[in-house]
């Protein structure tokens, strides 16, 4: 695979939630690259938009939410393009539960989630639901799913794979749980792994197992992940290259140690200052961003961080949308402190 | 699972134990007994009867003895298979309700399996489609059916049949199978009366169970494992029906527990309305003429029908839930 | 839930899977006229009930239920009101009489009358058989004179809302749902017999609430041997097949008890049988509510339990209760109903629905007088209005499970 054209490219992407009371534009133009072998993080509060944007990138979105702009361009292995017989599809243009967008969710593009106990099902044992993902794409005998399904066991760590096939879900303690929806995950050997906060519901030790074994096998398996977390310290572990969400939209991009050294939005640099540190004096208090999320129906108009941003500028912010800029060759930014820098020597 | 199902059986001695005394004491309830008015209505027919005859009849019956004596009696003579004899038709009940109690069962079974034939494709499709025609349609059709107590569905199916056909749908037998012994003929005559009961208890019962389907599987089908499911790339209506509709027949599994009771017991009102032969109408008939026995036997026969109705709902529920299976 | 990590910042750990649902919630509970803004303001500080029903507003059907079950209620206040003659009296001449449709419009003109109808006797079965007449038309007035009755049981008066000029006579009948066996008015019978109907279903869930809440609180609050106790109970009376012990019970009433008497006793044979579905309600809302953080903290601030229960935990379920007992009315209006049709409940000269549909028990009534039925249609609606209005209240109370 050519590791200089995008695996993944998100352009513009709208996905909207239709309710009778309004329109909740959950994801209001996003763009960005997942380049193969690459780990691409998207951080963002609560209510940001990243789980939308991925669950567009699956095409799982339910009712009322639908994505009515942009592109979702794939390389795909399994489907060609309809019309052009490219190798590149556009993933809106598939039927969320037609075959060929079915082929490629599980077998190409896979998904961790973030509450692995509550997403198997706990009527049926583990092996029953790996055994499944592995037969829905692979065309193989029960008994060689079962062999697959041990080995992809055995790849992520667990013991006594097949004494854990028979066990049920809610046999596994959390970490050894996340460890076999790994497994499932990986068990068609996507080229693509999208992680829904997997490490939320687990404890800080087994999460840092978990992420370790994440990235060897990223490595081991050259995928791209793309990952989906509130905790930045998380992203500084994992992450090459992130993306700052902020009410649907995307307030920053760049790689990892541009993002972390050299923050550019203020809403990055807000977000950095709130992280606790050991070297700060004891009893300093923590900074917080002022204010709080709007409510969803009543998002500003213009750049959706004016009202909580320090260098709110009047009739500017307020006024008109910023847009995603490159501002260096490896950062993008959307906010008219820059524009404007950009505008002045010209 | 076998010790379960031992546990859950050495209950039940204990459990009938409990309830013959409250059947016991519910048919000791009225004031006077079955001679008090066995001579109200000798009296209403214009011959007397003296004190001592009416002693004689009580300490016949063993009407004079003190509570609990009658208790042990009454329960001692019933561990012997023995139900006595009912004092309004001076015949053995077991030989009265035998048929009858078959006939009850038959009737419940036939209901229970078409409401659950009914009630969970129903209850699939208003999950599913949720806020279709569909769904709207089949949630007037559970409002209405619950709404209407089944003996008014009776009334109202037997009007029209006689308005519009000018059939009598009452009875299980046509007349000329109603005392003959049991033949294929005769079980095809009960077949082509049987459907009308079971038509309106199922109706009933499906408005009930489809409703809490709906409700179950909505909460279902908005857990992670579904979505996880999807994301693995599993057809809709193969995952469906894989996950979240086995997690929401569970919960109604437990519904049996008390559905059971409620078919046996619930179809006493349309047994009395459209006149069936099961034991329904002969409780009522027992209750109105103080046929304390034979009305003890038939409560003991529902209470028998109820935990029978909790011990196969709760072994079902044992079979099919692996986290309630492991715990126990 | 998520824990609180360093980017929690917002003021609502919401879920972005859940963003759809939460921002229906939010702004089920705005009302109109008001921006979004204020509203967030408004919904922090708004008691819990309000929150109910801004919830409740939402829900159309509901809300035309609870319009409905205010009519019917209406109609079991002032019964007398609403009927046109004594519900008691007998006119052997008239039995039969089909139902005279209320007209509003003659000759284009507001103007509310009846058809009236002739009888003859048919000479084989003896029975009266009536025709509509179209000649004969009977004027309806408003606020009409007719038959004493008392409003609340102590202010006598004769005004009635409906009424023909002279009220009904062997010439002119006013039969709105035409007349039984007897030649009894049915509509005015039905009207009497909602009052008894709907405030025994009333009675019996105020008893069943009040055991509920007492046997429900002592299980979910104590916990340990009393909730072992209770639960056992509990499991014992709905495994019971209530039907069978029903009528055993009200098959045990004397049959000279005085028709107040056999009311209360069947008012209190329904409430003891129901207070289990109440109590298991509220054992839940307890055994979750007593790990709250606000129940926590009452205790540790030294509040007594009574406090705790009745001050912190009960008003943070009370519309629950309110819910599952609006649920709990029609099964007992339907329990009651079907015990009075059987004859084992109310008896004559009791009016309740169940003893108006005794009439329609055989095939022959039916056939000869199918409106006989009526009162049993009043029992669909009520049943159907209450059920109604029970879900809605139901979901605005809890919008979490539905």
């Amino acid at each position: 695979m050519n590791p200089t054209e995008p695996l993944l490219s998100v352009q513009n992407l709208k996905t909207y939630f239709f309710l009778d009371e309004g329109t909740v534009k959950a994801v209001d133009g996003v763009d960005f690259d997942v380049y193969p072998g690459q780990v691409v993080g998207i951080v963002g509060e609560s209510g940001c938009g990243k789980s939308v944007t991925i669950k567009s990138v699956l095409r799982l979105t339910q009712k009322p939410g639908r994505i009515v702009e942009g592109k979702i361009l794939f390389r795909s292995q399994r489907v060609t393009d309809a019309d052009s017989g490219s190798d590149v599809i556009d993933l809106t243009t598939l039927d969320p539960h037609g075959k060929r967008m079915r082929s490629i969710r599980g077998a190409e593009i896979a998904m961790i989630p973030q509450e692995p106990m509550a997403s198997f099902s706990p009527v049926h044992t583990v092996g029953n639901q790996l055994i499944e993902a592995i037969r829905l794409h692979e065309d193989v005998s029960k008994e060689e799913a079962r062999q697959i399904a041990i080995e992809r066991l055995h790849e992520v760590g667990m013991p006594n794979p097949e004494q854990r096939l028979d066990a049920y879900s809610w046999e596994l303690s959390g970490g050894l749980r996340q460890r076999a929806m790994i497994a499932m995950s990986l068990s068609c050997n996507p080229h693509l792994l999208i992680a829904d906060e997997p490490t939320t519901a687990i404890d800080v030790t087994t999460q840092a197992q978990v992420l370790n074994l994440l990235r060897s096998l990223q490595k081991m398996h050259n995928m791209s992940i793309i990952f989906i977390t509130h905790d930045l310290g998380v992203i500084a572990q994992v992450a090459d290259y992130v993306v700052v969400m902020y009410l649907g939209r995307v307030m920053e991009t760049g790689p990892v140690d541009d993002i972390f050294h050299n923050p550019l939005h203020p809403y990055t640099k807000a977000l950095l200052k709130s992280i606790p540190s050991i070297y700060s004096p004891s009893g300093t208090e923590l900074p917080t961003i002022e204010g709080s999320i709007p409510h969803p129906f009543s998002r500003p108009s213009g750049c959706p961080f004016y009202p909580r941003c320090e260098a709110f500028m009047a009739g500017v912010c307020n006024a008109k949308d910023p847009e995603l800029q490159s501002i260096n060759e490896r950062q993008s930014v959307s906010c008219f402190l820059y524009e404007e820098k950009q505008m002045q020597p010209s | 699972m076998v010790q379960y199902i031992i546990k859950r059986l050495l209950l039940l001695p204990l459990l009938l134990f409990i309830f013959s005394i409250f059947a016991f004491v519910l048919i000791q309830a009225p004031p006077g007994d079955f001679v008090t008015s066995y001579i109200a209505e000798l009296a209403a027919s214009g011959s007397s009867v003296d004190q001592a005859q009416i002693d004689a009849l009580r300490s016949m019956y063993g009407l004079d003895q003190p509570m609990y004596v009658q208790y042990f009696h009454w329960m001692g003579r019933m561990l012997h298979g023995d139900l006595g004899a009912s004092l309004d038709w001076k015949r053995p009940i077991a030989e009265l309700i035998r048929e009858r109690v078959m006939l009850t069962v038959l009737l419940g079974a036939f209901t229970f399996v078409l409401t659950w034939a009914l009630a969970i494709p129903i209850g699939i499709i208003g999950a599913t489609k949720q806020y279709s025609f569909l769904d709207y349609f089949f949630t007037v059709f559970n409002y209405i059916g619950i709404a209407t107590p089944t003996f008014m569905t009776a009334l109202i199916l037997m009007w029209l049949a006689f308005s519009w056909f000018g059939i009598s749908v009452t009875g299980l037998f046509s007349a000329e199978y109603v005392d003959a012994p049991w033949t294929l003929a005769k079980f095809i005559d009960l077949l082509k009366h049987i459907w009308l009961p079971v038509l309106i208890l199922a109706l009933d019962g499906t408005a009930r169970l489809a409703r809490i389907m709906r409700a179950n599987l909505l909460d279902e089908l908005n857990k992670p494992y579904v979505e996880m499911a999807r994301a693995k790339g599993m057809s809709e209506w193969r995952l469906v029906l894989k996950y979240p509709v086995r997690m929401a027949i569970n919960p109604l599994i437990s519904t049996i527990g008390w559905y059971l009771p409620l078919l046996f017991s619930g179809s006493v009102i349309v047994a009395t309305v459209l006149n069936l032969p099961t034991i329904g109408p002969m409780l009522l008939r027992s209750l109105t003429n103080q046929d304390m026995f034979l009305a003890g036997a038939i409560i003991m026969i529902y209470l028998f029908l109820a935990i029978i109705g909790t011990l196969i709902s709760d072994i079902l529920l044992a079979w099919l839930d692996p986290r309630i299976r492991m715990e126990s | 839930m998520e824990p609180v990590t360093d980017l929690d910042v917002g003021p609502k750990d919401v879920h972005d899977l859940e963003v759809a649902e939460t921002i229906e919630d939010w702004t089920g509970a705005i009302g109109p006229g008001l921006g979004p803004v204020e509203d967030a303001e408004a919904i922090n500080v708004a008691p819990n009930w309000k929150l109910v029903w801004w919830r409740f507003r939402k829900h159309k059907l509901a809300l035309f239920s609870g319009v409905v079950v205010i009519v019917i209620a209406t109609v079991a206040i002032f019964p007398g009101f609403f009927a046109t003659m004594d519900p008691h009296g007998s006119r052997s001449t008239m039995s039969f009489v089909p139902l005279q449709r209320l007209r509003f419009f003659h000759d284009g003109t507001f103007e509310p009358f009846v058809y009236g109808v002739t009888g003859a006797r048919n000479p084989e079965t003896l029975r009266m058989e009536w025709v509509t007449d179209e000649e004969v038309i009977i004027p309806v007035s408003f606020f009409v004179e007719g038959f004493e009755y008392k409003v609340l049981g102590f202010i006598t008066t004769n005004i009635h809302l409906l009424g023909t000029a002279e009220g009904p006579t062997e010439e002119n009948p006013f039969f709105l749902l035409g007349s039984d066996r007897l030649g009894r008015d049915q509509w005015s019978r039905l009207m009497y017999g909602t009052q008894v109907s709907l405030s025994i279903g009333l009675i019996a869930v105020m008893v069943s609430v009040f055991l509920g809440v007492l046997m429900g609180g002592i299980s979910g609050y104590l916990g340990g041997v009393a909730d072992l106790i209770i639960q056992r109970l509990i499991e014992l009376l709905q495994s019971l097949p209530a039907i069978p012990i029903w009528m055993a019970l009200t098959a045990a009433l004397p049959r000279d008890w005085s028709v107040e008497k056999t009311y209360f006793a069947i008012t209190l044979i329904l409430a003891l049988i129901g207070w289990t579905t109440l109590a298991r309600e509220v054992r839940g809302r307890f055994l979750v509510l007593r790990e709250e953080d606000f129940v926590v903290a009452a205790k540790l601030s030294g509040a007594n339990q009574r406090r705790i229960i009745f001050r912190h935990m009960v008003p943070t379920f009370s519309s629950h209760i309110i819910a599952a007992a609006t649920l709990a009315v029609p099964v007992m209006i339907i329990s009651e109903t079907f015990l009075s049709f059987l004859g084992l409940g109310l008896r004559p000269p009791a009016i309740s629905w169940g003893v108006l549909l005794q009439e329609a028990q055989n095939l022959q009534s039916i056939a000869l007088a199918p409106w006989l039925l009526l009162p049993g249609v009043a029992v669909i609606i009520t049943v159907l209005a209450l059920n109604i209005l029970g879900d809605g209240l139901r979901d605005a109370a809890d919008p979490y499970s539905h």
